[in-house]
């Protein structure tokens, strides 16, 4: 919870910071601007409603009857959702405040763009929705019958997997999204072709974030042999640390080429079949090491 | 339950290989990324040179991936050779 509400007081600090600018651009569209800011902000304070759901089941349910095992899958839940609430709070903020720019420069268009915005920032909360996801799989699923001793490593993992790996692919969509409003203040006739970059580049934001939740889906629903040695368990602990760190920079990666793309694309969409494939090229290098990331977790779980 | 030496040791072995590839990912991730942005931002504003500009971002992106391929031999000199 603490982690989540930091992304959304980032996401709509910075909501405000752009709207602020926007006002000083054009103090005759406050109304405008206000309500622009207002709606952004919503929606970058979802991911912390999610985060604060999660908190409020963790505080308020009766686990008396829990293991060690459950103890450790409820602390994975709360790290999952905690840190998976930082990326989509922040990056959510980023459309939000774009759009509040847009709104000064080119008042007429507001629809346009808040409804770009909207379809930007809604896609921005996927990474925090996976990480709930997996919040409430930890939550409610029962361990009494797995050992102890790996099982424990293998929850805890699949938390920070799913948490940290949301963090890039949320930013990372963010970016997208604020490249495209911007876009589209610019260029209201470059809408469509504008728009449908920014969820093409969005998708392929949001991979690193998939990986995650695959590598953390693995380490929950997997059988490990009882032992009583800790090498184990700290493998199927690093995996999920090494996936969700690991998702982190390509995630962001991602989203600052795509959002190169999708501004260029407003500016010049007679070239908007060399920038897409530029853009494609440039992103799928930057998977690279998400991939990496996700080699050494899966052999730290099958292999070693 | 017993831990031995030698547990302790493959233990900090699997700890540091997942953390070295973690970490050793976000660099090469963004910094790839900022590669890839600057390159449509010089093709937006001057298209004829496409080619070149993008062979050119595919040279700096290898070369910002050392880091991370670096980190990935750690790893599995962590995970296998320890």
């Amino acid at each position: 919870m603490g982690f989540g509400a930091i992304g959304a007081a980032v996401g709509e600090g910075y909501t405000a910071a752009q709207a602020n600018a926007a006002l000083s651009r054009d103090p005759e569209n406050a109304g405008g601007i206000f309500k622009s800011m207002l709606v952004g902000q919503a929606i970058a304070e979802s991911a912390s409603i999610f985060a604060l759901v999660v908190a409020m089941i963790l505080l308020f349910s009766d686990f008396s009857n829990g293991s060690y095992v459950t103890v450790a899958a409820l602390f994975g839940a709360g790290l999952a959702m905690g840190f998976g609430a930082i990326g989509s709070g922040v990056g959510s903020g980023f459309p939000a405040g774009a759009a509040c720019v847009g709104l000064a420069r080119q008042p007429a268009i507001s629809g346009k763009l808040t409804t770009n915005m909207l379809i930007g920032s809604a896609v921005c909360q996927t990474p925090s929705i996976f990480a709930m996801v997996t919040a409430f799989i930890l939550l409610f699923s029962d361990f009494s019958q797995s050992p102890v001793n790996p099982t424990w490593a293998a929850v805890l993992g699949a938390g920070l997997a799913s948490g940290l790996g949301a963090i890039g692919s949320g930013i990372g969509g963010g970016s997208v999204a604020e490249a495209s409003s911007e876009g589209v203040a610019r260029q209201p006739g470059a809408l469509t072709t504008v728009t449908n970059v920014m969820l093409l580049g969005q998708a392929i934001t949001q991979t690193p974030a998939i990986l995650a939740l695959l590598v953390s889906f693995i380490l929950i629903f997997k059988s490990y042999p009882a032992t009583g040695a800790i090498a184990p368990a700290m493998a199927l602990l690093a995996s999920g640390l090494c996936m969700g760190i690991g998702a982190i920079g390509p995630g962001i990666g991602e989203g600052i080429a795509s959002s190169g793309g999708v501004r260029w694309i407003a500016r010049n969409s007679s070239i908007a079949g060399d920038l897409t494939r530029t853009m494609l090229v440039g992103m799928a290098v930057a998977e690279s090491t998400a991939i990496y990331s996700m080699v050494i977790a899966l052999v730290l779980i099958f292999v070693v | 339950m017993t831990i031995e030496g030698a547990d302790i040791v493959k233990a900090a072995a699997f700890l540091g290989a997942g953390i070295s590839m973690g970490l050793g990912a976000i660099g090469p991730g963004v910094g790839e990324g900022m590669a890839a942005a600057k390159a449509c931002e010089a093709i937006g504003r001057n298209p004829k040179e496409a080619g070149l500009l993008t062979r050119t971002m595919l040279v700096g992106q290898a070369v910002a991936e050392s880091t991370g391929i670096y980190s990935l031999v750690i790893a599995l000199l962590l995970l296998f050779v320890v």
